[in-house]
């Protein structure tokens, strides 16, 4: 609560958010470029999959940060729907095109996986799959509904409606999926297991941590840029008002 | 609830004294639904194939387009703004409005069910049950696409908006009806996938007047 009053104030948010932003961009930048590179070069070949096992470090790592952003977009939005908080507005707004990339490339590299892997690019009887594919969907809704708004306060209120309604979609639907697919007889296209090793799960969580620094940092520039852009706005009605 | 009910009825008569405005999504799902046989082939084992899914879909899209104009207009006049200023809860009234006209649409979108799916070489003695699986899941597209309507109305252009932000919302719907239809066209058991049809409308009743309802305050003020 005292953290939410304190940014109450945009100008406290921009006096203290200026370093944060760049420093966490730059340490995503650089926790990823080591992730990977220990992740493509270090680590030796899985027995089964051989090098396509190394798709994980750039697919895993981002099907959770898509989790995660829209998990930080409920949040803020509920924040804002109940507080209305201006900046969890700008918050929630700020990380929906990060999350959306990060959806898009796990959606991407886990097909170009499973063609590789699996002999096939999409399965539509995995929950998890079709899962991601509407959280995608409801990411670009939710982008298309800030812009379509003709006023920042009604479409922060729209959105945040959409971005709730979402999260209580997204596990009906995944049960839904689980539905249809055991009523179509599909054997299950992913088994998870738990023999990944040591020298698998350093070089993901090292890139895990990186897209979640370069998420973060990532989330504070655009949410600086926002701020900047309605001070800029405002200073150009009072030119007009002025005139 | 008289005063919903009176917006419920207030509705249903402008629904069926606009100039057949009511009847236009109904246009559209014939003619959907005919174009199968030119996409899929005209023979009749192809059309038994995909036929349910089809017509499951072209119910689905023949829902959404009434949508653009279920709350629109009223924000445009100003009836909105009368309603929130006569203290009736916007629950109800995006339940009354939401309700009229599935009567006046959704109705009339069930009633031509049963012929299409004959057309595209169903059985006929499923017509019964095509009629009923089509009622509920255009009750379970109304509803859900309630919100996107309500989230919409204030923009202009809204329309494939909806669309974007309603179709996630369809597909449990999607996956129950046309499983329905499915076992319907092979024979199989359909009780279980009727009823989590249903389950998806009475869940839509239940829920989405409550976002429409926030959505709608958000426009009005």
């Amino acid at each position: 609560m005292a953290v939410m009053s304190f940014f109450h104030n945009p100008h406290r948010f921009m006096a203290g958010s200026k370093w944060p932003a760049w420093g966490f961009t730059l340490l995503g930048v650089v926790l990823i470029v080591v992730g990977f590179g220990i992740g493509f070069f270090r680590t030796p070949e899985d027995f089964q999959q051989d090098e396509r096992a190394r798709m994980m470090f750039v697919h895993v790592p981002a099907m959770w940060l898509c989790m995660f952003s829209y998990a930080f977009m409920v949040g803020a939005s509920f924040i804002s729907f109940v507080w209305r908080h201006a900046l969890a507005d700008v918050a929630a707004k700020s990380a929906a095109p990060i999350g959306a990339v990060f959806t898009a490339i796990g959606l991407m590299t886990g097909s170009i996986w499973g063609y590789t892997t699996w002999g096939t690019w999409w399965e539509w009887g995995d929950a998890r799959l079709v899962s991601v594919l509407i959280l995608f969907f409801i990411f670009l809704g939710y982008i298309a509904v800030w812009q379509a708004m003709e006023t920042p306060q009604k479409a922060a209120r729209a959105a945040a409606i959409l971005c709730l309604v979402g999260a209580v979609n997204i596990p009906i639907i995944h049960f839904s999926v689980e539905w249809f697919a055991s009523l179509h007889q599909q054997s299950t296209f992913m088994t998870t297991d738990n023999k990944t090793t040591a020298e698998f799960k350093i070089p993901m969580y090292l890139a895990a941590l990186g897209y979640l620094a370069l998420f973060g940092g990532v989330t504070l520039l655009n949410m600086r840029a926002e701020i900047m852009k309605t001070r800029a706005d405002i200073l150009l009605q009072r030119r007009q008002a002025a005139d | 609830m008289s005063a919903s009910f009176s917006v419920f009825v207030r509705e249903l008569k402008l629904a069926w004294s606009g100039g057949g405005g009511a009847a236009l999504p109904v246009g559209f799902f014939a003619a959907s639904a005919s174009m199968t046989p030119f996409a899929v082939g005209a023979e009749t084992e192809a059309l038994q194939t995909a036929g349910p899914g089809v017509m499951w879909i072209a119910l689905a899209l023949s829902s959404l387009l009434p949508m653009e104009r279920l709350f629109q207009a009223d924000l445009e006049d100003g009836t909105l703004d009368a309603y929130a200023g006569s203290g009736v809860g916007m629950e109800g009234i995006a339940l009354a409005k939401t309700l009229a006209h599935w009567i006046a649409t959704g109705i009339p979108l069930a009633i031509l069910s049963p012929v299409l799916w004959i057309m595209l070489q169903g059985a006929p003695e499923q017509s019964g049950l095509i009629f009923l699986a089509s009622l509920v899941g255009s009750l379970a597209f109304f509803f859900f696409g309630s919100i996107g309507a309500a989230l919409a109305a204030g923009m202009r252009r809204g329309g494939l908006l909806i669309a974007l932000v309603t179709l996630p919302l369809y597909v449990p719907t999607m996956i129950f009806g046309a499983a329905t239809l499915d076992a319907a066209a092979n024979g199989a058991d359909w009780a279980g996938a009727l009823m989590l049809t249903a389950s998806a409308s009475l869940f839509g009743i239940a829920t989405a007047p409550f976002g429409a309802a926030m959505a709608l305050r958000t426009a009005i003020d």
